[in-house]
């Protein structure tokens, strides 16, 4: 579920890069830019494999009980930050990195309840 | 070529802009399936769900947020990292606590609050860096400059 949601993510990042920014966050550019990145194929590589994330979590949810699952999906915080560095080429500084530890952690935390 | 300052006002603006949108989705999502009720798992059941769902202003709204979710974080991921927006995101939980204190008034355990604590000082550390290590590729700069 987390390799499926970080892939995912990655990828439409990925597409999102080359596809380029609007130029002006105007409507009309925006909706441009939308019309150029539907058009990209990772795009599309990372459409599918959000849905798979989804599905492993409803599988996974009926398999463990939720207070372990969404907890333990504070996982993704690492494993996407692993990924920004490592496929898109991130410099992930050592702030960066203290921020996604506090972040991960806390997210379980609040998730946990 | 916009200042430092600017991305990241930029960036943050469109971060929170995707965490309200995602906030304001699931709640009316949330709503508008108890409006339906428990779906039952049939042909018939799934069906006349579909039939509620479409007919449901509720759930439309919750569409049209999400659909603002989504294009918020595509805008964003146009220019900024991966790794800047995931965790700046994560604020939204800590939202999601003061909204159910103040507007349910629903009691949060101290392990909570420390989650938020945690959530907070870590989104200001990945807020003060940078909002962008990467370069937007060549062929992106050459349609941004023909525009």
């Amino acid at each position: 579920m987390i390799l499926s949601s970080t892939g995912g993510e990655i990828a439409i990042t990925h597409g999102m890069k080359s596809v380029g920014e609007p130029s002006r966050l105007r409507p009309r550019a925006v909706l441009q830019f939308l019309g150029r990145a539907v058009r990209n194929g990772w795009f599309w590589a990372g459409v599918p494999l959000m849905a798979l994330s989804f599905y492993a979590l409803l599988v996974l949810l009926s398999w463990a009980p939720i207070s372990m699952v969404i907890p333990s999906s504070a996982l993704s915080y690492v494993v996407g930050t692993f990924g920004a560095k490592f496929i898109l080429g991130e410099d992930v500084s050592t702030a960066r990195w203290a921020g996604v530890i506090l972040v991960c952690i806390g997210v379980a935390l609040v998730a946990a309840g | 070529m916009p200042s430092e300052r600017r991305l990241r006002i930029k960036t943050l603006v469109m971060v929170l802009a995707m965490v309200v949108c995602a906030n304001a989705g699931d709640l009316l999502l949330k709503r508008g399936m108890m409006q339906i009720g428990a779906v039952e798992l049939t042909v018939q059941g799934i069906a006349q769900a579909f039939r509620l769902t479409v007919t449901n202003a509720t759930i439309w709204l919750a569409i049209f947020f999400l659909i603002g979710f989504m294009i918020s974080y595509m805008t964003v991921l146009s220019w900024a990292d991966y790794s800047y927006v995931m965790p700046a995101g994560a604020f939204g939980y800590a939202v999601l606590t003061f909204l159910a204190v103040i507007v349910l008034h629903e009691s949060v355990s101290p392990r909570r609050w420390v989650g938020v604590v945690a959530i907070c000082v870590g989104v200001l550390l990945v807020g003060q860096t940078k909002p962008r290590t990467t370069e937007v590729s060549s062929e992106a700069v050459v349609r941004c400059e023909s525009s």
